[in-house]
């Protein structure tokens, strides 16, 4: 009987199981070209509108004589200064938890760090407000690279303690077993045979903090003027899009076109030389 | 003579009850090659790692017994599970070995992987690290192979080349014991034949304790052979003893493929 049934195949039943096979691939399908084409569709206007309000002259210009050029270095002193402060705390933080950490202790602070990972923006900009503005007795530049760099710590540190999990075992093993002590054998072999990914992860950090607002908004503020000057309210691109699109001017509106059309591409731009990285490598 | 003895070792890992290793006692003598062989399990590989203590790098651990390490200098021996501090543990390791499974190689240059152990000893001069990579080198079979491309990253190497590199870096801080974990069950025929000559020419220098799978392998290249069996030390003896003429039921069964 069951080789009777075996050897008796129902065309219908193998019809069915091949239709649902394509009603799900074209809902894939369908699914992922709605997503794709919203995206396409930002993409597009961003391009459009920004393209026709860019002009080198932006590059060259503060915003106070019509230009973006004091908020582009702005935003770049506010990242590269919150990547200086939460780079090192981050890895650091992440090789404790990897290497060093062990039992409640560690996965409390793992656990911790992944919560503040997905903390809303907003609050990490009013918490820096609070603890940092305040007591200050206003905005300045390093109120907000603080808030980035509070945004930035959680992703370095989650990178690095999953990056230095794949290195085997047996690597730091061989590095003891030629008499290397712990730390060395941390900086040496397991931090070296690590690298490509903790660098696409911190350059993929960076991308995401360079094109924050909230937690700027009320920390850094913005200036027309170009500043080196940390201890004032320090220019910030993100910060002046937002402002500027609220201005009732067109000419603003389409500076602020330009202004997130330079952003996105320099985001863009980060991200694939972290694709880069990787792909080379590897 | 002896250069290890292992005295009454057991051998508990954290959180478990029941020690993985009892009241061993064994030898591993100078200038030959001691094989652990038993099934899967039975404790060879756990109390080859007791011999340079690696299991340390994770704590909890329990050791009874002694293992003994011989001094050159002095001809006389130390326990070295009384060893607490982290210079002790480094001298220990430079004097005991160790290549695994899995070839390790360091990701950096073929020459900074053979220089690594070196350096941490503290030699610096220049001359001297290329005498001792190229020394090691020779040693292991691989300078041929390597010669003109010592800088280059000692990832691009095969398997093979990679674990004589593991063991060129093992032998250029010129340990007394190398400790060999199945170091060619990851291997290809010829790559196995031509580490297991190695290990042949290398006990002129170093002492050598390896676990293996293999049985072929103990009887081709050991010469004592411990059979271990669920934590016990069944029978140590020559290895041709072992393999021609057992005394232990358990070794008979064990070597003539009836279990394991």
């Amino acid at each position: 009987m069951i080789s009777n049934k075996l050897q008796d195949p129902k065309p219908l039943n193998g019809f069915g199981r091949l239709l649902i096979n394509k009603i799900f691939l074209a809902l894939s399908v369908l699914s992922a070209l709605i997503g794709l084409a919203f995206l396409g569709w930002i993409l597009t206007t961003l391009f459009i509108k920004g393209l026709g309000s860019f002009h080198l002259s932006l590059f060259l210009n503060d915003l106070i004589d019509g230009g973006l050029r004091n908020l582009i270095i702005g935003q770049f002193i506010l990242a590269g200064i919150a990547a200086i402060i939460g780079i090192p705390i981050g890895m650091t933080a992440g090789i404790y938890l990897q290497e060093y950490g062990q039992g409640r202790y560690a996965s409390i602070i793992r656990d911790l760090s992944d919560i503040m990972m997905s903390a809303p923006s907003i609050v990490i900009g009013a918490f820096v407000y609070a603890v940092i503005v305040v007591p200050t007795g206003g905005t300045s530049g390093w109120a907000g690279a603080i808030a980035l760099a509070i945004m930035m710590i959680p992703v370095v540190i989650n990178t690095t303690d999953n990056m230095l999990s794949l290195v085997p075992r047996e690597l730091r093993e061989a590095g003891i077993a030629l008499g290397a002590s712990k730390y060395k054998v941390i900086l040496d072999i397991v931090i070296k045979a690590a690298k490509v990914g903790i660098m696409t992860g911190i350059l993929l950090a960076f991308a995401r903090i360079i094109g924050e607002t909230a937690p700027l908004l009320f920390t850094s503020e913005t200036s027309n003027y170009f500043s080196l000057n940390m201890s004032e309210s320090f220019p910030s691109l993100t910060v002046s899009i937002y402002d500027l699109a609220n201005e009732p001017e067109e000419s603003s509106r389409d500076l602020a076109w330009a202004a997130s059309f330079i952003l996105t591409v320099l985001v863009l731009i980060i991200n694939l030389t972290g694709k880069f990285i990787t792909r080379n490598k590897k | 003579m002896s250069v290890m003895k292992i005295k009454k070792f057991s051998f508990t890992y954290p959180g478990v009850d029941h020690p993985s290793l009892r009241n061993i006692t064994l030898p591993i003598e100078k200038n030959k090659i001691t094989a652990l062989i038993g099934p899967s399990g039975c404790g060879k590989s756990t109390l080859l790692r007791s011999m340079n203590r690696i299991h340390d790098l994770y704590p909890g651990n329990k050791y009874d017994g002694k293992i003994e390490l011989l001094n050159e200098e002095t001809g006389k021996y130390s326990n070295i599970l009384d060893i607490k501090k982290e210079n002790e543990f480094i001298k220990l390791r430079q004097q005991v070995g160790m290549i695994f499974q899995k070839p390790t190689p360091f990701p950096m240059s073929i020459f900074d992987n053979v220089a690594y152990g070196l350096k941490i000893a503290g030699i610096k001069n220049k001359s001297e690290l290329h005498g001792r990579v190229e020394e090691a080198l020779k040693g292991s079979a691989l300078w041929k192979e390597v010669h003109d491309r010592l800088d280059k990253s000692a990832m691009g190497l095969s398997g093979g080349q990679q674990q004589r590199l593991c063991i060129a870096r093992a032998v250029a801080v010129k340990p007394e014991v190398l400790l060999f974990d199945e170091p060619t069950s990851a291997l290809d025929p010829i790559s196995t034949g031509a580490i297991e000559e190695l290990l042949v020419e290398l006990k002129k220098d170093v002492s050598i304790a390896i676990v293996t799978h293999n049985m072929q392998q103990a009887s081709r290249i050991s010469d004592y052979t411990a059979f271990m069996y669920l934590g016990d030390l069944i029978e140590y003896d020559k290895t041709e003893n072992i393999f021609l003429n057992p005394k232990e039921q358990k070794t008979e069964d064990y070597i003539t493929g009836r279990f394991g």
